[in-house]
């Protein structure tokens, strides 16, 4: 069935008992032309553009929880194109775009709100590195404004403008930016997938992939063996460990990431805004609640739950922003298991295993990747052939030296 | 995490005090080896779920290098020793 206002009010009209389930709960046939791994945004993303872009049909997704149990479930929403490297910027843009047609396309309200995602800073050195950030957005197409002082003063008042050690001198802003309903993502993309054919198969974990004479034929799953011609992983926070059933050898360790919610407030922090002091960052969402987040937790971790000094150190980051949330209860705190790579940039990637394809080393950062993550790794699968605003990301880049390193921290993920 | 340390210098201490440099097993080959070598030392990790082997720093107390082991799903602490001890035993 086809959303509209006008299936709305038909529906309300019979009591609302006549709506169907968004998509299937097939059981998985003996062997299908592309199996994906991981039922995230990333897979559910790269099966909808398979069918819809490159044709293909029999294909799934296997997912060993629930569709969106994952990160695409936990993550603080934020889209945004400000990247400054080359090698990440156009695909982020290509990204960008998708989002900004995303909803007709899927026929499904994923709340997107261009609301604007501003980068404060606080000395001079600061502000030169973010004019030299807008000025590489802009040699890409990608709009960027410097706000100085007096003009963010007027957009956001409740910023700690005077602090002692940290004062706010002004900030980077990408109007395009914002946020997107995470959920929605998720279930948009699986009904789109799934009403183009594509079997979405939960509380199906993948426990082995087989390989013959180079190449892979199926993966044996908690639903017994699954032949395909074809394999993506887009396992995130699991890429090792799925990568390991192949022999892969991966630049990734696993790191948790935690985030926050208030109680619900009226509307008074209208943009997305990240502190240039520390790694903070905070917004408001549809229903009221502050969303906010901070940096990884430091340490590889497999388990989605993260540290009390985290905790405290994001509060006493965010209250520094903004003194007035000291006044806020926290109503909840989750985290989520992320893949950081070597350079901090994502990797969509052929593998040295035939018909094995890579998508991974998302880190704290691949919500906003979702639709162009899917898109190319799309392209990858059916053409076998790198899309071009992806070509830098591929996973032989380390070995050749060419890291997409956007902090300039060097190989340590729990730096990125 | 835990929240408490075991260093084997100054007894039991905050994890805050500690700085984590990651996984003790990677070996830094001779300045000689092979690209691929390199490449494996500086890039590639095997991200174990379970028991793992890392280096910390007690920066704010003893300073020492210190090897811990850890369960990266439970987070347990199962051994906390001096980097130099760990190094001469022929371990990492
Ligand atoms: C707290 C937090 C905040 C974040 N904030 C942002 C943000 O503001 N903006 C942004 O752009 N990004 C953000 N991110 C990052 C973003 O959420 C992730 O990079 C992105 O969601 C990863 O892709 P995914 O959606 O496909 O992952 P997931 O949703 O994690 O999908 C991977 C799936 O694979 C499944 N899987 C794993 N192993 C197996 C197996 N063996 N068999 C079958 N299935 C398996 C998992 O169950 C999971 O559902 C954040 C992440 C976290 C944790
Ligand atoms: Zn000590």
């Amino acid at each position: 069935m086809r959303y509209s206002a006008f299936s709305i009010v038909k529906n309300a009209l019979s009591g609302n008992l006549d709506w169907k389930p968004a998509w299937r709960q097939p059981e998985p046939k003996p062997f299908y032309d592309v199996i994906i791994v991981g039922g995230g945004g990333h897979g559910l993303a790269t099966a909808y553009y398979l069918a819809k872009e490159f044709g293909l049909k029999n294909i799934a997704v296997l997912e060993k929880g629930y569709l969106g149990s994952g990160n695409v479930g936990r993550n603080t929403t934020i889209v945004r194109s400000n990247y400054m490297l080359p090698g990440n910027e156009p695909f982020y843009e290509f990204s960008m775009k998708l989002w900004e047609g995303l909803e007709q396309d899927l026929n499904y309200n994923a709340m997107l709100s261009q609301r604007g995602v501003i980068n404060l800073y606080h000395n001079n050195s600061q502000r030169d590195a973010y004019i030299r950030r807008g000025n590489a957005m802009w040699m890409e197409g990608v709009a960027a404004e410097l706000l100085d002082r007096a003009a963010l003063k007027k957009m956001l008042p409740f910023l700690n403008f005077d602090h002692a050690r940290f004062p706010i001198l002004g900030g980077l802003l990408q109007k395009r930016g914002g946020t997107a309903r995470h959920d929605a993502v998720a279930w948009g993309y699986a009904r789109a997938a799934d009403r183009l054919g594509v079997d979405l198969i939960q509380n199906c974990e993948v426990t082995g992939i087989r390989r013959e004479n180079g190449a892979v034929t199926g993966v044996e799953t908690s639903k017994g063996f699954i032949g395909c011609g074809k394999m993506g992983l887009a396992a995130a926070g699991n890429t090792s460990r799925v990568g390991q059933m192949a022999d892969l050898k991966l630049p990734i360790e696993s790191h948790v990431l935690q985030a926050f919610v208030t109680e619900g407030l009226k509307p008074v922090i209208d943009h997305v805004i990240t502190y240039g002091a520390g790694h903070f960052y905070i917004s408001q969402s549809d229903k009221g609640g502050l969303v906010f987040g901070g940096e990884i937790d430091g340490y590889n971790s497999y388990a989605q739950r993260g540290n009390l000094a985290t905790v405290e150190h994001v509060m006493e980051e965010g209250v520094s922003m903004i003194p007035g949330l000291s006044r806020v209860r926290v109503l909840r705190s989750w985290g989520g298991v992320m893949d950081m790579s070597m350079d901090g940039s994502p990797i969509i990637s052929h593998t040295p295993i035939g018909n094995l394809y890579l998508n991974g080393g998302w880190c704290y950062g691949g919500f906003k990747a979702t639709p162009a993550s899917g898109w190319c790794f799309a392209h990858l699968i059916a053409k076998d052939e790198t899309h071009p605003v992806a070509r830098f990301l591929r996973l032989d880049r380390f070995a050749r030296g060419y890291a997409i390193d956007e902090r300039g921290a060097g190989p340590q993920p729990n730096l990125h | 995490m835990a929240s408490l340390i075991h260093c084997p210098h100054c007894g039991v201490r905050p994890s805050q005090e500690f700085s984590i440099r990651g996984d003790a097993s990677v070996v830094r080959p001779a300045p000689e080896a092979s690209d691929e070598a390199w490449h494996e030392y500086v890039h590639i990790r095997s991200n174990p779920h379970g028991r793992h082997r890392e280096h910390w720093q007690h920066v704010a107390g003893c300073r020492r290098g210190l090897v811990v082991e850890r369960d990266t799903f439970t987070h347990d602490v199962f051994s906390v020793t001096d980097g130099a001890a760990v190094a001469r035993e022929g371990g990492r």
